[in-house]
C-alpha cells in the first residue's frame, strides 16, 4: 500500500473518531507531534512539583501539609503515566528526560513563576490547575489512545486539586486582613500567567491547524482561554476578590467577557528562558537526576546480580 | 514541662513521626527516580498521618483548648520529645533509607508492644499504624540490601551512613521517665531490633558497628542544632500570623 493510501486510511480513522493505538501506522509528523506534546506535558507535571513543593515544609497546618504533599505526589504520578504513554511512541523515559535537561524539550512556562506566599498554593490550584484542566478535558478526546486514557485519570485528580485550591483561598478570603491581602496578591500575580498558559493567540500559533485536523487538539487556544475567563469571573465573586484586569466586561453580543491585552512580550521572554525561575527549575531537576545516578546504577547492578545468582542456583 | 507521663509519651510518638515526615518530604520533587520520589513522599504522608493521630489524642489528654496544630506549631525546641535520629539531615539516599530502616524497625517492635497497652487509644493507633510501618520496613530494608549489594559506590555510601547514624540508635532503647511511667519498656526491644538489623546487614554485606557511644537527649528535649531550623520553617506561618484559620 502506498504511503498516500496509508495516510488516507489514517485520516479516515481520525474522522471516524477511532483512536490511534501504538502499533497502528501513523504519519511520522503525527508521532513526533504527540511525542512533543505528551513529553512536554510529562515534564510540566514534574517541573510543576517544584513551585508547590516549595511550601510543603511551611504549610500552616498538619492537614494542609498532608493535602499539599499528596497533591505534589499526584503530579509525580501523572508524570509517570505520561512518560509511559510517551514510551508507546518509541522513545524511552531517559531520552525524554535528557531532552528536558538539555533544553530541547519545553515544559509549561507557568512553572517559571515563583510561589511567594501560602496563598499561592490556593491560587495555583484554582487558576493554574483550572487552566490546565480546560486544556486536558479537551485532550481526553484526543486521537492518540494512550494519551487520551492517561488524561481521563489525570483530569479526575486535577479537578479535585482545583477544588482544594479554591477551598483554601476561600478560607483565606474569610480570614484576617493579612490573609485577605495575601489572597488578593496571589490572584493578582497568577492571573495573567494563567491566561498565557493557553498559548499564543490563534493567529500566531504555529502548530494549530495540523493538530486540529489530526484531532490532537480539538479546541483552539483562544476558545479555551475565553472559556476559562468566563468561568473565573463568576468564581472570583465567591471569594470576594477581584481579577486584576480593568477591561473585564460582559459583552452581550459575543455572550462572553471581553478582557484586556495580554503581555505577550512577557510570555515570549519566559518561554525563552528569562522568567523569574527558569534557571532554578531546570537546575533543580538536573541536580536531582545527577544526584540520583549512583542510586539508579546501584539498583540496576543489584537487580542484575540477583538475576545471575538465581540463574546459578 | 509539667504534663502527665502518658501525654508526654504520646507527644514523643507524635514528634517522632512529624519530624521524620518533615525530613522525608524534603525529597518530594527531588528523588533519584520518579517511582522512589513517590515512595518516599508516601512514607512522609503516612508519618504526618501518624503524627496527627497522636497529636489529636495528646490534645484531648491535655485539654485547655490544645489542638493537633497548637501542639505541632506552637511548642519550642526544648518542648519537642522526638529522638535525635529523626531530626538528622536527610543526607543522601543511603542516609535516608538507612535511617528509615532503623526507625521503622524500631517502630514496628514498639507498636507491636503497644497493641496490648492498657490505654486503648494508644493501642488502637498502634494497630492502625502497624500496617503502614510494616511496609516502611519492607521498603527501607530492600533499599539497604540494594545499596549494600549494588556497586562499590553505593556500598561505600551505605557504610558511611551507618557510621553517621549508628550513634543515634542507642537513644531509641534508652528509657525516659515518661515511657517507664506509661508502662512501656523500650529497653526490651533492643535485642530483637539488633537481630533484625544484623540479618539485613548480612544480606547487604555491611558491618554491624560495635562499642559505639550512644548520643541521647532528644527524647527529653535536648536536641541537636538541626531541630531549631526545622521548626523555624515548619512553624513560620502559625508564628507570623497567630490565631488564624488556614
Amino acid at each position: 500500500m502506498s504511503v498516500h493510501n496509508l495516510e488516507q486510511l489514517f485520516q479516515d480513522k481520525i474522522d471516524a473518531e477511532i483512536k490511534i493505538e501504538p502499533l497502528d501506522w501513523m504519519p511520522e509528523a503525527y508521532r513526533k507531534t504527540n511525542i512533543r506534546q505528551i513529553s512536554q506535558h510529562a515534564h510540566s507535571e514534574i517541573v510543576g512539583m517544584l513551585p508547590e513543593g516549595n511550601w510543603i515544609s511551611r504549610a500552616p497546618s498538619l492537614k494542609r501539609k498532608a493535602i499539599l504533599l499528596a497533591k505534589v505526589q499526584d503530579e509525580a504520578g501523572h508524570g509517570l503515566y505520561l512518560y509511559s504513554a510517551c514510551e508507546t511512541l518509541g522513545i524511552s523515559r531517559e531520552e525524554t528526560i535528557n531532552d528536558l535537561h538539555s533544553g530541547r524539550a519545553k515544559y509549561s512556562s507557568i512553572f517559571n513563576y515563583p510561589t511567594l506566599s501560602w496563598a499561592d498554593m490556593g491560587a495555583v490550584g484554582w487558576l493554574v490547575d483550572g487552566a490546565a484542566i480546560m486544556n486536558q478535558v479537551m485532550l481526553t478526546r484526543t486521537s492518540y489512545g494512550p494519551y487520551a486514557r492517561a488524561l481521563v485519570r489525570i483530569c479526575k485528580e486535577e479537578s479535585f486539586h482545583q477544588r482544594q485550591g479554591f477551598e483554601s483561598l476561600l478560607v483565606l478570603s474569610r480570614g484576617s486582613a493579612e490573609q485577605r491581602a495575601m489572597c488578593q496578591d496571589a490572584i493578582n500575580r497568577w492571573w495573567w500567567p494563567a491566561l498565557m498558559m493557553f498559548g499564543p493567540r490563534d493567529s500566531e500559533s504555529t502548530n494549530s491547524d495540523q493538530s486540529m485536523k489530526w484531532k490532537i487538539k480539538r479546541k483552539t487556544n483562544d476558545e479555551l482561554r475565553q472559556q476559562f475567563i468566563d468561568m473565573c469571573v463568576d468564581q472570583v465573586k465567591l471569594l470576594g476578590m477581584t481579577l486584576p484586569d480593568p477591561d473585564l466586561k460582559w459583552n452581550a453580543d459575543r455572550n462572553h467577557y471581553d478582557f484586556g491585552a495580554i503581555n505577550w512580550d512577557e510570555f515570549w521572554q519566559v518561554v525563552k528562558g528569562n522568567g523569574p525561575c527558569n534557571r532554578e527549575r531546570l537546575q533543580a531537576r538536573k541536580q536531582a537526576w545527577e544526584d540520583g545516578v549512583w542510586v539508579r546504577e546501584a539498583a540496576a547492578a543489584h537487580a542484575t546480580k540477583k538475576r545471575e545468582r538465581a540463574n546459578a542456583a | 514541662m509539667d504534663v502527665n507521663p502518658t501525654t508526654e509519651f504520646v507527644l514523643h510518638l507524635a514528634d517522632n513521626a512529624l519530624i521524620l515526615g518533615q525530613r522525608n518530604a524534603e525529597w518530594c520533587g527531588h528523588g533519584p527516580v520518579l517511582e522512589q520520589d513517590i515512595a518516599i513522599s508516601n512514607i512522609s504522608l503516612d508519618l504526618i498521618g501518624q503524627a496527627r493521630s497522636f497529636y489529636q489524642y495528646a490534645a484531648e489528654l491535655q485539654g485547655n483548648g490544645a489542638t493537633e496544630d497548637s501542639l505541632a506549631y506552637l511548642r519550642n525546641e526544648r518542648q519537642f520529645r522526638n529522638c535525635l535520629l529523626v531530626e538528622q539531615p536527610k543526607g543522601d539516599w543511603a542516609t535516608t533509607t538507612l535511617r528509615q530502616f532503623f526507625f521503622s524497625t524500631y517502630q514496628q517492635l514498639l507498636f507491636q508492644q503497644l497493641l496490648s497497652h492498657s490505654d486503648e487509644r494508644i493501642a488502637a493507633i498502634a494497630e492502625k499504624t502497624l500496617k503502614e510501618v510494616n511496609y516502611h520496613v519492607r521498603w527501607s530494608s530492600e533499599w539497604v540490601i540494594r545499596l549494600g549489594d549494588g556497586t562499590a559506590e553505593s556500598h561505600r555510601r551505605l557504610e558511611q551512613a551507618i557510621q553517621d547514624l549508628w550513634l543515634f540508635t542507642g537513644e531509641l532503647f534508652t528509657s525516659t521517665h515518661y515511657e517507664i511511667e506509661s508502662g512501656v519498656d523500650v529497653a526490651l526491644l533492643r535485642s530483637n531490633w539488633e537481630e533484625k538489623i544484623r540479618s539485613n546487614f548480612e544480606e547487604a554485606s555491611a558491618e554491624m558497628p560495635t562499642n559505639v557511644f550512644a548520643r541521647t537527649g532528644g527524647k527529653t528535649g535536648l536536641h541537636s542544632e538541626h531541630l531549631g531550623f526545622m521548626l523555624a520553617e515548619l512553624q513560620y506561618l502559625q508564628r507570623s500570623f497567630p490565631g488564624c484559620e488556614w
